[in-house]
């Protein structure tokens, strides 16, 4: 069988498409049509010859095997420093070899080169960090995730998420009617505590304009009222539009570089409709890295940068609290020894851990620092999408042990974690080894500790 | 044979050896492209050089990164044998000597006893970083016989000379062998991993410009290699 009815090298386009996916459990007949599914070697040596330039075929080639990079793979630690954790191992045996192959590889070792660029990595792209030749073994498994997008092999969840974006520019089933309702109803919600509290939709020329998660408005709706309360005890004119207010990319995940640009450009579109100074991106390591970092690329915007400037969430509340907008009352700063989880995807790879010091520098009377951190840190162990495929749940629980130690060794029970790849799996962390720590956004820890004017309290009746 | 391979071989080494570092140059930079590797090289050159530098310098430092600091011992081994390489070709005493004698000029030299001891540091950090591929599991699962070789490549010059310079007889075989092996290594280092001789700088350059425009470096002090 050359294509599945499930899966396939076409991307999900209808909704219909997209309800056959959802509804095979697990992806069983989807796994198990990929057991068949041809590889066509003729386009994957075209689409490498066309794609991959003398960047990754240098890093390839040069590749001194010298071993440097396996101590700083969190897979190679947690996995009992197996030799076939290493880096350089696994792309030189995955990538390295198709091109030496020249493409001509079966379905087993598609399958094999899936399992490994999806549950031996994160793209936490720490390894490039390490390496004395500039090997950034992450951006070229992220490659890796394209060829095989492209090709069919994508894991289930994926294939799911990239239709998601490619029908409702976000990663979840959600209508511009669903969001805008939400945001309605939040506002609603929290009206009686915070009198006049509003999630402005579509207004014009707003100082920022804020972007979300689509598992927010999906799952955790009381965190845009969180956004809604601190913008206006902040005193921000601000605004979310009710079209590309969705900051992720499981397409970026998938490697489904035309869903990424669809995705981003949606972002872009609403930015130069209602003209913001600054967009505001939530607490979310990947929708900052997707949208921000490598969004602009996918859109083809020559400058590299977001149409108009952005910031993510923790460089606004320290930029809120250094200018005064926001104030900790004193009294409720946290007194209990407290971490803080440096997201791979807006620290390593975006330069913002200056940011999260200083937040904690105002919130927090005992910051215990992970070790390494900052640009060091090891990834949550859930980054690249993994925390969402089922296949490698046992991978990547294993991979969870590193983060737990690094926790542990804090002393700290509580974990600060501005990002929801890392709050997941450290969430999913505790589930499995049982730790006793809790974790956090920075939102409902800001609302309980900060100074509200008078003005905007509840009326007493 | 001497005269041979002192002539034309020594040019048509060098000439590989040049020219070929220089289109490896030529080829990895016209091979960049902004959109695929997502990096607007030219349009944010500014933090790029300032990147690439960075990247580049504190790299060539021993204990200058944390990936150095964290092996000191591979470092220590890397920097002696990278020194050793580098410089005492350059400098020795005999190779200024025959540059006077064919093109009657000569580079500043370096004592004898100091060039012997470059030699033997050269030898001997070849000798661990081959024991070590085989001792580290990590290291030995990767190992492909061209790595083995090309230190083997590299070492061969110095001990050859070394025998030739200090070994009582057959100084005139010696002397080829150093020859021959010297002219090997030239003409290998842009067609192997060797020629991270200049493949290095780039690729540490493209990563420097990558960090320093892209992932964070306009908006912090740069990344903490």
């Amino acid at each position: 069988m050359p294509e599945g009815i499930l899966c396939n090298t076409k991307p999900v386009s209808t909704k219909e498409q997209l309800q056959a996916l959802l509804a095979d459990k697990s992806g069983k007949q989807y796994y198990e049509e990929m057991n068949h599914l041809d590889v066509d070697r003729a386009k994957l040596w075209s689409s490498i010859q066309k794609t991959c330039k003398s960047r990754i075929r240098t890093w390839l080639e040069i590749c001194s095997h010298c071993g440097l990079c396996a101590e700083s793979c969190f897979y190679y630690i947690a996995n009992k420093r197996d030799p076939k954790q290493v880096p350089s191992y696994k792309i030189q045996s995955t990538l390295g070899e198709i091109i030496k192959r020249k493409g001509n590889v079966d379905n087993a070792f598609m399958q094999m080169v899936m399992d490994t660029a999806y549950s031996k990595c994160t793209c936490c792209n720490r390894c490039a960090v390490y390496c004395p030749f500039g090997i950034d073994t992450g951006v070229m498994f992220s490659y890796v995730r394209g060829l095989l997008f492209a090709q069919g092999f994508t894991p289930w969840e994926m294939k799911i998420g990239s239709g998601m974006h490619r029908i409702y520019r976000a990663q979840m089933d959600i209508t511009t009617e669903d969001w805008v309702d939400t945001c309605e109803w939040m506002a609603e919600e929290y009206e009686d505590d915070w009198p006049g509290l509003k999630i402005p939709i579509d207004v014009e020329n707003a100082d920022i304009i804020y972007t979300v998660n689509a598992r927010e408005p999906k799952h955790y709706p009381e965190d845009l009222a969180e956004a809604a309360i601190l913008f206006r005890v902040a005193g921000e004119n601000w605004t979310v539009p009710s079209e590309g207010w969705e900051e992720t990319s499981l397409a970026m995940f998938a490697g489904d570089w035309e869903g990424c640009k669809l995705q981003v450009e949606s972002v872009y579109a609403a930015m130069e409709r209602l003209k913001p100074k600054r967009m505001v991106v939530t607490e979310c390591g990947h929708a900052y890295r997707a949208t921000v970092i490598e969004g602009p690329y996918w859109a083809g915007l020559k400058t590299g940068k977001t149409p108009v400037e952005t910031l993510h969430y923790v460089e606004w509340v320290a930029e809120a609290l250094r200018t005064g907008k926001l104030k900790i009352d004193p009294a409720k700063k946290i007194k209990e020894p407290v971490t803080y989880q440096d997201s791979c995807n807006y620290v390593r790879n975006a330069g913002l851990g200056e940011a999260a010091r200083e937040i904690m520098g105002y919130i927090a009377e005992d910051f215990r620092e992970m070790t390494p951190n900052r640009e060091h840190n090891f990834c949550c162990g859930g980054g690249g999408g993994l925390n969402g495929i089922g296949r490698y749940r046992a991978q990547r629980n294993i991979g969870l042990k590193v983060k737990r130690d690094q926790i542990l060794k804090t002393g700290a029970k509580l974990v600060v974690s501005p990002c929801h790849n890392c709050w997941d799996a450290i969430r999913d962390l505790e589930e499995v080894y049982k730790i006793g720590i809790r974790w956090t956004f920075l939102k409902p820890l800001l609302i309980e500790m900060i100074e509200v004017p008078e003005h905007l309290k509840p009326k007493e009746e | 044979m001497y005269e041979f391979l002192t002539g034309p071989m020594v040019w048509l080494s060098f000439g590989i050896f040049f020219t070929g570092l220089i289109a490896r140059a030529v080829i990895y930079i016209r091979g960049l492209d902004w959109r695929l590797d997502r990096v607007t090289y030219s349009e944010n050159l500014s933090y790029g050089v300032k990147g690439a530098l960075r990247s580049i310098i504190l790299w060539l430092f021993p204990f200058g990164t944390h990936s150095w600091r964290n092996n000191p011992g591979f470092t220590i081994l890397v920097f002696a044998l990278h020194i050793g390489l580098l410089f005492t070709p350059i400098f020795i005493l005999g190779h200024n000597i025959l540059l006077r004698e064919r093109w009657g000029f000569s580079l500043w030299t370096i004592p004898e006893g100091l060039a012997d001891t470059l030699t033997v540091v050269v030898i001997l950090s070849v000798i661990f970083l081959f024991l070590r591929r085989i001792a580290l599991p990590e290291v030995r699962m990767m190992t492909t016989a061209q790595d083995y070789m090309l230190l083997l490549i590299a070492a061969a010059p110095f001990v050859t000379g070394f025998i030739a310079h200090h070994g009582a007889s057959h100084y005139n075989f010696w002397i080829i062998a150093h020859i021959i092996s010297g002219e090997i290594l030239l003409i290998a280092i842009p067609f192997t991993k060797l020629s991270h001789f200049i493949l290095f700088f780039l690729s540490r350059a493209q990563l420097g410009m990558d960090f320093g425009i892209k992932r964070g470096g306009m908006k912090s002090k740069g990344i903490a290699w």
